[in-house]
């Protein structure tokens, strides 16, 4: 496998009435092609903005930290995204090498240009391909995604496709400019089960055959047991927990990972009572000091939690967490 | 004992904007629907996104009309036919039967304090007489549901979407309702949340003895807090049992399918699901026969002509499929 994406020290901050917030705080990781990553955790815990910004897809109060590196690997050399100012300059990554599905299809294909006018302009955009070349692969895209009659689908409008339907045309749209990089903001959870269950595999498809990286936004454990290869778990804009999917489901090692799963309700023990996490997720203005989970923290170790950042040290080989439990001179607290 | 409330060969249809010659099209949004919901339970109504299942839920509070058949309540102190409610007893029966909705940021307006959001329903129907009991009663209900009572004066932008949920679930109480419709009441919240308001709902059930008809498309939700269960898929009832009964021994094969699309917390599990091809069919116009048969993986001939009614397959345990007892022999 071959590098894909470095993501260094991303630390993004915004500039709002109420003060200055932090969204993303200090969070890096690495993704090889063909890498299924989850990126799980509470709404506000910055899963959304850390996708969003490897990107710089961020509003205008946007400030990226200093030491933050996002370098995307491509064929013709490494990409320093951070160093691209214009929108210009963006184009090989939005859309080009980096593709982005939303979570709900209804609002991101736009009402009143069809489907298929929408999935040629991008492609005018981002290839060489004449019109005619660029419409032939967008039926191609629609068929290969599983739509009955892509010739029709392509000349209608989103309105006239069901939820799973055009999350499928989504996905179609986003992988037709070959990127190399998909992330795919919780492209399930508007769907039913099975229609999630139809997306699901999708998607596990279009991995083996394109062998692009994806990264995978979603609340749902489930979802990501059953897709990602590896989990980073995201709690109030920092990176608590990263590892094989086998590794973070079965022994999570962050007390937050351990909280999610306990509140899960799960089908292999129906009476098993249903553990809240206690308290809610602080909000951004008021960041709690030290390791950001410590107020709600159930296995908090002493003052040390309140006061130190906690650093990520290895739990087993790949498989790290940012929690003083883990640290190696644990006795000095 | 005797149900608190019973839908009778329930049917809701809506009239579709029709053509020029020939009957007014319409749609069955629900038909012919039978359940009972005991005093005291806890009763999940699953399917997908299109089943009817809310449509259902609020027909049984008559908030959506009632086509054919009937929905019966009985709380021991009235009996109501919600078919023939006049107007004096139509109110009556709204302070005894209560909805929580789904969307905590939508249902609760941004403009008034969270004691006047509680207290609205006590104003409206003239249930206190005077600003202090309404007073009273809304603070007791608010501690009930774990609010803090200093923050009643506070607007609902100032608080997270558990609190506001358990902001929805005090107006709907603070009526003194025997029955609740919550309509998938915690499917917009965060996993940690649900388990949170999923608690609360059933330590209220048990201390104020309510009885509950619980919307949901999760059926790992349902199955952790229902004690009953019925599954609707285009507006027909498929299949109803105890909840024990129908995770364990499951016999529609939508039923199967939709416990078998959940996505399993082992990652080694992959690709075990039997998939289910295709979409719900639209109810504007729905198949002939079972109304399953396009997706089912078991549909023969007889499935495309005849629709199958709901039979007895074990105690309190009925389904709606020509062909369960053949399947059950299979697995």
């Amino acid at each position: 496998m071959s590098r894909l994406i470095d993501v260094e020290n991303l630390t993004l901050q915004f500039d709002t009435d109420e003060g200055r917030i932090t969204a993303v705080d200090n969070v890096s990781f690495s993704l090889e092609a063909g890498e299924v990553m989850g990126l799980v955790g509470e709404s506000g815990s910055g899963k959304s903005v850390t996708a969003k910004s490897l990107m710089k897809l961020n509003p205008r109060n946007a400030i990226y930290g200093p030491d933050t590196n996002i370098t995307l690997y491509l064929d013709d050399g490494p990409v320093d995204v951070m160093s691209l100012q214009t929108d210009h300059d963006m184009k090989i990554v939005r859309g080009g090498s980096i593709s982005l599905i939303f979570q709900e299809p209804m609002a991101s294909f736009a009402p009143a240009i069809s489907i298929g006018d929408q999935m040629v302009e991008q492609l005018l955009i981002h290839t060489s391909f004449s019109p005619t070349q660029a419409k032939e692969l967008s039926i191609e895209m629609l068929d290969r995604v599983g739509i009955s009659d892509p010739k029709t689908r392509f000349g209608q409008y989103a309105f006239e496709l069901s939820g799973g339907m055009r999350q499928r045309a989504m996905i179609a749209m986003a992988l037709s400019t070959k990127p190399r990089l998909l992330i795919a903001d919780e492209p399930t959870t508007a769907l039913d089960v099975t229609i999630q269950a139809q997306v699901i595999d999708l998607m596990k498809d279009i991995v083996s055959e394109f062998g692009m990286g994806i990264i995978f936004i979603t609340h749902d454990l489930g979802v990501i047991a059953q897709t990602a290869d590896t989990v980073a778990v995201m709690y109030l804009g920092r990176l608590v927990e990263h590892g094989s999917v086998r590794d973070v489901i079965r022994r999570p090692a962050h007390p937050y990972t351990r909280g999610l799963l306990a509140a899960l309700p799960t089908l292999d023990d129906i009476d098993a009572p249903l553990t809240p996490i206690p308290g809610d997720i602080p909000s951004p203005l008021e960041r709690p000091s030290g390791c950001v989970y410590n107020t709600r923290c159930q296995e908090v170790l002493g003052p040390r939690c309140a006061r130190e950042v906690p650093a990520f040290s290895n739990v087993s080989a790949d498989h790290t967490a940012a929690c003083h439990l883990h640290d190696s001179e644990r006795d000095s607290l | 004992m005797k149900p608190l409330i019973t839908a009778q060969g329930l049917s809701v249809h809506y009239a579709l904007r029709g053509g020029l010659i020939g009957p007014a099209p319409f749609v069955r949004a629900v038909e012919n629907v039978t359940i009972e919901v005991a005093p005291g339970s806890f009763f999940g109504l699953v399917g997908e996104s299109g089943s009817g299942k809310t449509t259902l839920g609020r027909a049984m509070l008559r908030a959506a009309p009632i086509s054919k058949g009937d929905v019966l309540f009985d709380d021991g102190e009235v009996e109501y036919s919600l078919k023939n409610l006049g107007k004096k007893d139509l109110k009556d029966y709204r302070k005894r039967a209560q909805l929580i909705f789904q969307d905590p940021y939508a249902a609760l307006s941004p403009r008034m304090t969270v004691r006047d959001i509680i207290a609205e329903p006590l104003e409206v129907m003239g249930l206190t007489k005077s600003r202090a009991e309404t007073d009273d009663r809304v603070r007791k209900i608010a501690a009930k549901c774990r609010l803090n009572v200093e923050h009643l004066r506070r607007f609902p932008h100032a608080f997270s979407g558990g609190q506001r949920q358990r902001i929805s679930i005090a107006r709907a109480l603070v009526s003194g309702p025997k029955f609740i419709v919550a309509d998938e009441s915690v499917a917009a919240l965060d996993v940690s949340i649900q388990a949170d308001v999923l608690n609360l709902l059933k330590a209220i059930q048990e201390e104020m003895g309510l009885t509950f008809l619980f919307i949901s498309h999760d059926l790992s939700v349902v199955a952790h807090v229902c004690d009953h269960v019925a599954v609707m898929y285009l507006g027909r009832l498929v299949e109803t049992a105890p909840t024990r009964t129908l995770f364990s021994a499951p016999r529609h094969p939508y039923t199967k399918a939709l416990l078998s699309a959940i996505p399993s917390l082992d990652p080694d599990d992959r690709g075990k699901a039997q998939k289910l091809e295709g979409e719900i069919p639209s109810p504007t116009n729905p198949p002939p026969g079972c109304k399953f048969q396009t997706r089912c993986p078991h549909a023969i001939d007889h499935c495309r002509v005849e629709e199958p009614i709901l039979e007895a397959a074990g105690t309190e345990h009925n389904v709606a499929c020509h062909k369960w007892q053949e399947l059950s022999h299979r697995n």
